[in-house]
């Protein structure tokens, strides 16, 4: 069996800082993140995009990065978990409410749970129960359970940065 | 005021939370290869011929191995005899995923095109995935050498039959406990970098220290020059102390390519290869008076081992016979159980690992003399519950002595919180009102046994030894650094063993340190499963915090020419007692430990510090009483837990916060198994149908219900702490709380018993034919 691989030159802004590499197209993005901006606090947890551990935001839109390629993201703006920021010892409400709320254990899925509940936020600034729950639904999280992890969301809630 | 008991936030959290966590995968040092397996896609096979030029042309593609290249290796650890399982399959394979060979490669996509690149060719045997079809009389054993696919049997002794007769009814079920998969959100993952001066291993492992010393013996090299580090660990529920091929044939590749090499499980791989859990077939039957006292038991086990026999795995079913009777004064017992080979993925400890198994069929078979007495599940458990002043409690087996409880307190509780009667009353309500669902209530009032530290405990699991060691060491400048052999993967040991040492030796929480998971820096250790943290590793931490406090006082009395017994420790310094201002910090006191001048003549500089192997005398006990509440559609047979509380008796709470954690997460992986999960095979190819998340159901937020909290204590009595470990208190107790609920809402048609997963589709079954499904 013979492999066809093609380079191109991808570029794009990672929490604010711009890259510029050159790699195999079929590169993902969570691997590009991950592997050539080295930014490992975005996970991997599967390879069918149920586990919502590679999620991130491209231009303010949640995502999950092992289902886009690299090249897809060619010129577009990205946030992942180390450009999240806030009054909180540097941390957001969100990440904030996780800690006050033990709403992580082994926290291998909790960057992309925390990106993806502050896009959640961002659509839906004070989320019901029902809604952080359906919200939350493309992100798995083993070892919490899931309720300490709604209480998370809702402190966020209670608590917007000033 | 004491830490012990307070909810305090973690110390893992700011690192876990902004990204700057270290899990295996996310290491990279220069030079690093990437490992791929091609792996099985036979059930049973015997291998003809391997090709792997294909993959070798590929560039970027630095090696492919196979077995032959791996003759001067034995076979993994812990395998019976006549059971080894090599590193890469030999011959035959024996489960679809088995690795067959390695390709090393530039980076991961290459390594998995070099995979998809290699051909094996196989000639088929005969596939049996199940215990009815591996025990068949057509069956063909997958170890010739063995004869049979039985590989242990632990006959009774007496199978009751006359005690049974003698009762006024008999109450009997047949229950799968079926298949799982622990699914950590982090698969397995290995970096290993062999160096002229020693080798080190990054593993997400739940025992590095464990894995060492395995590891140095596989190698033949000696554990000075084996360094294993299980840095943040993504989640572990017992599949993270198996001894997989990777973790063996990553150093070797190493060494080989004279490179660090990095192994990264895809899930679908995990889905194969991680260990799974559970797999037993249960015949239990009892016998009973018309007032619903229980007076003979008798539980036949049947395990499903997978395709090799994993130390764990082969336990599994002891466990479970210990523990068949649950919180219930028996007066006869009698357990037996066989443990078979199929060709599926092996078998290993998934949390809780034959626990929730025994817990589960005793919960239902309690509710069935409910239901053919007539008499409420909650009398009938009230009526057979061990009675508080019964303890510690002798059981049917000399090794299991329960230590406390106080069941009826706790069902009390639960009953409370669930308001028990009301639910009841509405339910009767319900009964004629076909337009609201079915309502049902079922109760679990489980024990486990845990707190695995007894000295022989976990030698029969291959372990070094059961101790958990802590070293307690004080810095020059009165901060505390504690080093615990418990590695964890989610717990909170960082937390949590912190604020035992504060309040031992009087230290504030923010200057102490906790180190865990590095076979290069704490001295040696044991490993976080089996509900051992708190009780081993937290008395280990308490013992010798105390050790050092007492010296630290013979200085501070010294430096302040009080007597010892005059001395209090506030606040980061030692007070005499009754004179205010005459202190000496402990910043003061540590510094001068390191002084020969200024310390006690009997001292020698450096006492400051402690190191202890804590031992058990006896497990430990935790145990609950759980209530379900479900709603059921008449339609579609969709449940929906409307209710669901957890009262738990874990003794000493050391943070509530974290202890809570650890009940809930149980609990989801006791609902998903209830309601969702089950790994399945096709039975005559032996392909996975679940070997992904898109077919293995894990539940999300919006599948699983809040949870209502509440808690009876008593005390462990085997442990300096009084703790009884929690991590798998959930999965033990939630499975039987919520298929009891289903089956009560269901009574009406008739319906005694609905294996787990209980997806809408049996229920419908089940309501349509009555249960003769």
């Amino acid at each position: 069996m013979s492999t066809i691989t093609r380079n191109v030159t991808v570029s794009m802004t990672i929490n604010g800082q711009s890259i510029t590499r050159t790699i195999d197209a079929r590169t993902l993005l969570v691997h590009f993140i991950r592997e050539h901006a080295r930014l490992t606090g975005t996970h991997v947890g599967c390879d069918t995009s149920n586990c919502g551990a590679c999620s991130i935001m491209i231009d303010g839109e949640s995502a999950k990065s092992c289902t886009v390629l690299a090249v897809q993201a060619d010129g577009c703006s990205i946030t992942t978990i180390e450009g999240l920021s806030g009054p909180y010892n540097g941390m957001s409400a969100v990440q904030e409410g996780f800690r006050q709320c033990h709403g992580l254990q082994c926290g291998y899925c909790t960057p992309g749970m925390v990106m993806a509940a502050t896009s959640l936020l961002n659509e839906i600034p004070d989320p019901s129960e029902e809604q952080i729950r359906s919200g939350l639904e493309g992100n798995l999280c083993r070892c919490t359970g899931y309720q300490m992890i709604v209480e998370s969301v809702r402190w966020a809630v209670e608590h917007p940065a000033p | 005021m004491s830490l012990v008991g307070a909810k305090v936030l973690r110390k893992e959290d700011p690192r876990l939370l902004s990204g700057t966590g270290t899990y295996v995968d996310d290491l990279s040092p220069a030079q690093c290869a990437f490992a791929s397996f091609v792996t099985s896609a036979e059930a049973h096979a015997t291998i003809d011929a391997i090709d792997v030029r294909a993959a070798l042309a590929i560039p970027g593609v630095l090696a492919v191995y196979t077995a032959a290249d791996f003759t001067d290796y034995p076979d993994l650890p812990g395998g019976l005899p006549t059971l080894e399982r090599p590193a890469l399959a030999r011959n035959t394979v024996r489960f679809v995923g088995e690795p067959v060979a390695v390709v090393v490669a530039e980076d991961r996509y290459i390594a998995a095109d070099a995979v998809a690149a290699v051909t094996v060719s196989y000639s088929p045997l005969k596939v049996m995935t199940t215990i009815e079809d591996a025990t068949a009389g057509d069956s063909v054993p997958l170890f010739p050498r063995h004869g049979s696919n039985v590989i242990t049997i632990v006959p009774t002794m007496d199978d009751l039959e006359k005690e049974l007769a003698k009762c006024h009814g008999r109450a009997s079920l047949h229950i799968v406990n079926q298949r799982c998969a622990a699914v950590p959100i982090e698969p397995m993952a290995v970096l290993a970098d062999w160096k002229p001066d020693g080798l080190t291993v990054w593993a997400t492992f739940q025992a590095p220290h464990h894995l060492r010393n395995y590891l140095a013996t596989w190698l033949d090299i000696p554990q000075m020059n084996c360094r294993v580090v299980a840095p943040d660990v993504g989640g572990g529920f017992g599949s993270k102390i198996v001894w997989y091929p990777e973790l063996f044939i990553a150093p070797v590749i190493s060494k080989l390519l004279r490179r660090p090499v990095k192994f990264a499980q895809t899930r679908t791989e995990a889905m194969m290869q991680m260990a799974h859990g559970r797999d037993q077939v249960h015949d239990i039957e009892v016998g009973y008076e018309k007032d619903g006292t229980i007076k003979a038991l008798r539980l036949i086990v049947s395990q499903n081992l997978g395709a090799y026999g994993d130390p764990t795995g082969l336990g599994l079913a002891v466990l479970t016979t210990w523990m068949a009777a649950g919180a219930y004064r028996i007066p006869k017992v009698s357990t037996s159980f066989r443990t078979v080979v199929t060709n599926t993925t092996p078998v290993a400890a998934y949390r809780g690992a034959g626990r929730p198994e025994a817990a589960y069929s005793i919960e239902r078979i309690v509710d069935q003399v409910a239901r053919q007495t007539g008499l409420d599940p909650a009398v009938v458990r009230q009526r057979n519950f061990i009675p508080p002043s019964a303890f510690p409690y002798e059981t049917h087996n000399e090794a299991v002595v329960y230590d406390s409880a106080d069941f009826p307190a706790a069902l009390a509780e639960c009953l409370r919180i669930v308001d028990y009667d009301a639910v009841r009353a509405e339910q009767k309500a319900r009964r004629n009102d076909p337009s609201k669902p079915l309502l049902g209530i079922g109760l679990s009032c489980w024990l486990e046994i845990a707190g695995f530290g007894p000295n022989g405990s976990l030698e029969g699991f291959g372990h070094l030894a059961s101790w958990e060691s802590a070293q307690v060491r004080i810095q020059p400048d009165g901060s505390a650094i504690v080093y615990s052999g418990s590695s964890p993967h989610g717990q909170g040991h960082e937390t949590m063993l912190s604020q035992i040492a504060s309040d031992e030796l009087g230290i504030s929480f923010d200057r102490i340190k906790v180190i865990t998971g590095d076979t290069a820096a704490v001295l040696q250790g044991i490993g976080t499963m089996g509900s051992r943290g708190a009780p081993t590793a937290g008395s280990a931490v308490k013992v010798a915090s105390s050790r050092v406090l007492t010296r630290a006082k013979r200085i501070a009395a010294h430096l302040l020419e009080a007597a010892e017994e005059d001395l209090e420790v506030v606040d980061d310094a030692f007070n005499v007692k009754g004179s205010p201002g005459k202190k000496v910090s402990w910043g003061d006191v540590a510094w001068a430990s390191f002084q020969p001048l200024r310390i006690p003549p009997e001292l020698q500089a450096g006492s400051l510090e402690e190191r202890l192997f804590q031992e058990s005398p006896n497990f430990s006990y935790p145990s609950g009483a759980y209530a379900c509440v479900v709603e059921i559609d008449r339609e579609t047979g969709d449940v929906t837990i409307r209710d669901m509380v957890l009262v738990d008796d874990c003794g000493t709470v050391i943070n509530p916060l974290l202890a809570e954690g650890q009940v809930h997460g149980g609990v989801a992986q006791g609902i998903a198994q209830a309601l969702y999960e089950g790994v399945s095979y096709d039975s005559s190819t032996g392909q996975p149908v679940t070997a992904n998340l898109l077919d293995y159901l894990v539940p999300s937020a919006a599948d699983l219900p809040d949870y209502k909290v509440g808690r009876t204590t008593t005390l462990c009595p085997n442990n300096p702490l009084g703790a009884k470990g929690i991590g798998e208190s959930g999965s033990v107790g939630a499975p039987p709380a919520v298929i009891n609920a289903i089956v009560d809402a269901l009574s009406e048609f008739g319906v005694d018993h609905i294996d787990m997963p209980a997806t809408p589709e049996k229920i419908w079954k089940a309501m349509k034919s009555g249960g003769n499904s």
